[in-house]
């Protein structure tokens, strides 16, 4: 028998706050009393879940860019570097070519392009990995941590989707960062299905669309969960329609719930029948995105 | 000596534009002969770091000062390293013209 491949499942949303985080803890907690899960907190400018699932966390590792440093004995200022960098993260100023390390997306073009090997790569620190167990070891959870006042946050979602800490065997949820701009198509790059949280709004509608644009580049199945069901008018639905995405659940407009969430409850914390319709939600992902796929 | 000048059209009577980084045209100014003319600002639209490619024309055009309405971190970062000088808009300055007046009175402010 093949290994089998266990599948990766993104929770992005476009608009921020529908629910993303109160959805993948849910079902992470949901699956965990079956099988073993990587929980990955990819919104890494304000990762949260970890309020919720309250890991123990026991691995730290820097994430880093790769930034240029300029060699001045080999550089005889050509400016080669400055001409190659889209993000004009170098500069040629004088007698000397100046770096910023901010603007620097670490895509090794001056060094690559360098006709005399001046430029040599070094770690630029812009945050931290932290992994730990949750739920008495069934969750794996890990997140990324953006420092303050960096600007790029995707070099670390890529570290922390990579990092060796997670589990191979186990089912992965990532938990994205909001918006529909690079660091969510980093977290959803090489998922295998993305469920999409929204809320029936104008504002809710018109950012999901954004992201189920996204998902059509990427070709990556999805389908949706509606949060605070019964606001508002049926937009979603005849959106949905219309594009062919499933339903895959709806959760109510509730005060109880709200309640919950905000003394720090998980959903199946609040209400432990509803992790009957995560596991639902799952079989249905697993059909969705071909079965767990051989490897 | 050669200054830039951040303006909204390619004109010396044009408004001035309070962006460096994201002018649209910059106004090169000989103040010995009062002649200029009109540059498009090619980093107009990058998505970011536009700050340091106008700073690094100002530096391939070898002037000795700047003036628009305000300079971010990276590009005063490119132009102190460059010694070249930044100087602001007063809020009378309307034109490139009255820039260049006030600013061969003395009368405008150096970015610090």
């Amino acid at each position: 028998m093949k290994p089998v491949k266990p599948i990766r499942i993104a929770v992005a949303s476009g608009k921020g706050g529908t629910g993303k985080t109160t959805i993948a803890t849910s079902l992470a907690l949901s699956l965990a009393d079956h099988t073993s899960v990587n929980f990955l907190d990819c919104d890494v400018e304000a990762p949260n879940a970890h309020l919720l699932l309250k890991p123990q966390f026991n691995a730290h590792q820097q994430a880093v860019t790769r930034i240029p440093e300029v060699l001045p004995d080999k550089c005889n200022l050509c400016g080669k570097c400055v001409e190659v960098c889209q993000f004009h993260a170098l500069a040629k100023i004088g007698q000397k070519i100046l770096v910023f390390p901010q603007l620097c997306h670490g895509c090794g073009s001056c060094t690559w392009n360098c006709p005399q090997e001046a430029i040599r790569e070094k770690e630029n620190p812009i945050g931290e990995l932290q992994a730990g167990s949750a739920q008495s070891g069934a969750i794996r959870f890990a997140q990324g941590l953006l420092t303050i006042a960096e600007p790029m946050p995707t070099p670390i979602i890529r570290q922390l989707k990579k990092w060796q800490v997670l589990q191979d065997d186990a089912v992965t949820i990532l938990d994205s960062p909001p918006g529909a701009s690079c660091s969510v198509v980093e977290t959803l790059r090489g998922s295998d299905f993305a469920i999409l949280v929204t809320e029936p709004t104008p504002f809710g509608l018109h950012d999901l669309k954004q992201i189920v644009g996204i998902l059509h580049d990427l070709k990556i199945p999805a389908g949706v969960v509606i949060n605070r069901d019964g606001i508002g008018e049926p937009i979603i639905e005849e959106y949905l329609l219309q594009k062919n995405i499933p339903i895959l659940m709806r959760i109510p407009f509730s005060s109880i719930y709200a309640a919950g969430i905000a003394a720090g409850k998980t959903l199946v914390e609040i209400e432990p029948d509803l992790k009957k319709n995560f596991l639902k939600l799952y079989d249905h992902i697993k059909q969705a995105s071909g079965g767990e796929k051989s490897a | 000596m050669n200054i830039l000048i951040t303006v909204q059209n390619p004109e010396i009577k044009s408004n001035v534009d309070p962006k460096f980084g994201r002018t649209p045209w910059f106004l090169k100014v000989n103040t010995d002969t009062k002649e200029w003319e009109a540059v498009a600002n090619s980093a107009v639209h990058h998505s970011g770091g536009a700050g340091v490619a106008a700073a690094q024309f100002a530096i391939d055009q070898k002037v000795q000062a700047v003036i628009s309405g305000d300079f971010g971190p990276n590009a005063s970062s490119a132009l102190r390293n460059a010694s070249i000088k930044m100087i602001r808009f007063s809020p009378d300055v309307l034109t490139g013209e009255d820039a260049l007046n006030k600013f061969l009175e003395g009368a405008l402010e150096e970015f610090a």
